[in-house]
């Protein structure tokens, strides 16, 4: 019986070890604010989902560790990996709402589409910060929709900006190929209306690239990519597409310099592997890297330093790291904005937390208090406009590290609200909802 | 003891005739769908029904139609994400494009739609065999998954690829809560497996299996193929539409074409062949061990207290899932729905075993 005793010895070790440390995921309790966490830790997106899900991790532990909590409220968190697959995510979606879900940030388009279905009836926040649908900056129809800092219709628009100023102005950018080597989901898609409508009015024209997820075969791509030359490629891309791609541009000797990613083909995961490779490559970014802010130095303090960090302590501050961190700043800094109206040291309900994720006023003071000084722009969110900020820069990978290669850009507001507010109007319509009255705003 | 028709005599052909000839397998299945239609709205959780209950009975729903293909007609098929990508896409179509539209049609029209394209692949079927069949069907695959991704007419020129459904209800009836979607799926779902029974029971399911064994003969004694694999073609990508259908408007309710992508069709394959081949109570079987199954591993750690990383856990549970499939299909080969015979003929004998 010698399996006997072995299966008897192990759970007897698992049963001490229990004992011995306390569960990281404890238990919602009354007086805690509880934060749903999806993420993927394995398969193809991987690389990428976890620095993201770390960040968010580490500064709940951050913020319970330093402060105690949002005015006394303790928070807690619990994860759950859905692989980047939209049934797992509505699985794990289901299974934590009932703990009293504050809000919910999917980490992925497929499982947004899902949830944006669901989360009104269930009264949960989704918080797609820079993806998502980008319809969804109207807050007066997807009232629980809010794509904080950027959408894909602004990635594309401020993109399309850069370019022309390289060209010395938009007029230049007339005859111009510039092509779109898209991930082939809604994720990879999404750009496409706003990049139609841009190529009309400047002249360019747009050629659309599809790669099948994940994205580890792209070679016909690539060879489209070499037959027709364009003057510019627009990666949209995710996980191992980033690098895959950069790679196959290497090999097809596409200049990388041309080349320019969205804010989730930009971080460290995606140009390591490739390394000198990807020298020259361009990516949008929304937020800064790197340990210097005091945030940052924070959560190195209070959390790593003390042997609870989530990851490796080298990767705290990665691109991915420190945007996963700003996302569950603002789920919190929401909490703290409800708590001003619905009861200081209470805990916040869905619907509380829509309101504060709905009158966030992050300004640059706030945002220096928060030690967040630089990371990123300040952001105030309204009833109609659910992304309170459209701007964000270009950084270029120098072989080791990102560098900034470019000023703020926002988005142009006179092309992207008029297209946003015609595919809000129409998803209203097939939906049968009817725009947010004034008096709904204030509620 | 009690599992034993001793005493039940059949008098006429038509009580010979019936599903379940065992006065005992009546009331078992009665009692089973009591539970099912009347225990489980009352008394499960709303966890339960949106997470595991309604994804487990569509899916049951789209193995049983595989089943037909695979289990009884013999024609191994890797095309069955695609047939209900068409269930699911016609279905929407039919649902947005007339004004009107009620659900149940809908979904049934996805299904005949699903039959058209799942009959025009099966033609390669008549020609080519085993394995060789399976990669014809994988083109099927890639090609509905191509057309949903690239031609925009199919998804209302939607910008990104995704659907949307909202408002369903039958005879003025909402389809809402998760109790509501539930009830709905199970319904037709028991309605088709009841008819699947049938079929498989009946002149055209012996032709299948006639066929399943060894074509030569089948021919030899009379059966045409062409009729006898296409009509197991039709039949088999009609259900699975139906439950792409469903798969689509009350389980997710927003959708993209990877969700019916090549993982749907290998997923579901796994299920037919570890439920059992040839036994519409082994699909049912095969979707709860790879529906429930995984999702159960995955919660364990955190049930038992067990401090685990969430990618610990998740790698246990692909190890600790892919060992069992492996450990049922040693132990029975021929699925867990022959698992389930032996323990009725083992009830049978009870206790006095010769």
């Amino acid at each position: 019986m010698k399996l006997k005793s072995l299966i008897k010895g192990a759970v007897l070790a698992a049963l001490s070890l229990s004992s011995l440390l306390t569960a990281p995921a404890a238990l919602a309790q009354a007086k805690e604010q509880f934060f749903p966490l999806l993420v993927y830790r394995t398969g193809p997106y991987a690389p990428n989902g976890v620095p993201w899900a770390n960040g968010k991790q580490d500064y709940i532990k951050m913020i319970n560790a330093r402060d105690g909590g949002i005015n006394g409220v303790k928070i807690s968190f619990e994860e759950c990996e859905t692989g980047y697959a939209t049934d797992r995510g509505v699985e794990c979606y289901e299974r934590l709402k009932g703990k009293g879900a504050s809000m919910i940030d999917p980490q992925a388009t497929g499982i947004t589409f899902a949830l944006t279905e669901k989360a009104p009836v269930d009264k949960i926040p989704l918080v797609t910060l820079g993806y998502g649908l980008s319809a969804s900056q109207d807050g007066g129809v997807f009232k629980w929709n809010f794509p904080l800092m950027g959408s894909y219709w602004t990635a594309a628009d401020i993109l399309i900006q850069h370019i022309g100023k390289k060209e010395g102005g938009l007029d230049k950018l007339k005859g111009k190929k510039i092509a779109l080597v898209y991930h082939d989901s809604p994720f990879g898609k999404e750009p496409m209306p706003l990049l139609e409508e841009r190529s009309k009015t400047h002249g360019f024209e747009l050629l659309k690239i599809p790669v099948t997820a994940p994205g580890v075969e792209q070679k016909s791509a690539w060879l489209q990519v070499r037959q027709q030359r364009p003057d510019y490629v627009l990666l949209w891309g995710w996980g191992v597409m980033n690098s895959t791609a950069l790679k196959e541009a290497q090999a097809t000797g596409y200049p990388r310099d041309k080349m320019y990613g969205v804010w989730w083909a930009g971080a460290e995961p995606d140009v390591k592997d490739v390394g000198e490779g990807a020298k020259g490559y361009n990516a949008l970014a929304l937020n800064t890297s790197g340990q210097t802010p005091k945030v940052i130095q924070d959560i190195i303090k209070h959390v790593h330093d003390k042997g609870q960090g989530t990851g490796p302590k080298d990767e705290v501050g990665s691109v991915l790291y420190t945007r996963g961190l700003i996302i569950q700043m603002l789920g919190i800094e929401a909490v703290r904005r409800a708590q001003e109206r619905f009861g200081k040291g209470k805990v916040m309900t869905g619907e509380q937390v829509r309101w504060g994720l709905e009158n966030l006023a992050l300004d640059q003071k706030k945002l220096d208090s928060l030690g967040l000084a630089g990371v990123m722009r300040p952001l105030s969110t309204s009833c109609v406009d659910h992304m309170g900020s459209v701007t964000a820069r270009v950084h270029t990978w120098d072989g080791a590290k990102w560098n900034f290669s470019s000023d703020f850009i926002s988005a142009d507001e006179q092309i992207i609200k008029p297209m946003v507010k015609a595919a809000a109007d129409k998803y209203a319509s097939d939906k049968k909802l009817t725009r947010r009255t004034p008096q709904d705003c204030q509620s | 003891m009690f599992y034993r028709e001793n005493g039940q005599f059949k008098t006429s052909y038509k009580a010979d005739e019936q599903i379940f000839p065992i006065r005992q397998d009546r009331i078992a299945i009665a009692l089973l769908l009591a539970i099912a239609f009347i225990a489980v709205p009352l008394l499960a959780p709303e966890y339960l029904f949106r997470a595991i209950l309604i994804p487990f009975v569509i899916l049951s729903l789209a193995a049983i139609g595989l089943n037909i293909l695979v289990g009884y007609c013999g024609q191994i098929s890797l095309g069955t994400g695609a047939f209900m990508a068409v269930g699911a896409y016609a279905a929407y179509n039919f649902n947005v494009r007339i004004e009107g539209m009620p659900l149940v049609l809908s979904l049934l029209l996805g299904g005949a739609c699903a039959t058209l394209v799942g009959v025009l692949f099966g033609i390669p079927s008549l020609r080519i065999k085993g394995l060789y069949l399976a990669v014809a069907t994988l083109a099927a695959q890639f090609f509905v998954d191509w057309s949903f991704l690239r031609i925009k007419w199919f998804t209302n020129d939607s910008s990104s690829g995704s659907v949307t459904v909202s408002g369903l209800q039958v005879l003025g009836i909402p389809i809402e809560s998760p109790v509501q979607k539930y009830l709905f799926c199970l319904t037709l779902v028991t309605v088709f497996a009841l008819m699947a029974k049938n079929l498989v029971r009946g002149a055209i399911g012996r032709e299948w299996m006639a066929m399943r064994d060894m074509d030569v003969a089948a021919a030899v004694i009379g059966i045409r193929p062409v009729y006898a694999k296409l009509t197991a073609f039709a039949v088999s990508s009609f259900i699975v539409g139906v439950a792409g259908g469903l798969w689509g408007f009350v389980h997710l309710g927003s959708w993209e074409p990877a969700a019916f992508s090549i993982d749907r069709s290998f997923q579901l394959l796994f299920m037919v062949i570890i439920g059992g081949l040839g036994s519409i109570m082994g699909s049912f079987f095969g979707a709860a061990f790879i529906v429930i199954l995984p999702i159960f591993l995955n919660q364990l750690p955190a049930w038992l207290n067990i401090p685990m990383s969430t990618a610990t856990a998740s790698h246990l549970e692909s190890m600790i899932f892919g060992a069992l499939i492996v450990f049922f299909l040693i132990v029975e080969p021929h699925g867990l729905a022959r698992l389930w015979s032996i323990a009725k003929e083992k009830l049978r004998l009870w206790p006095f075993p010769h």
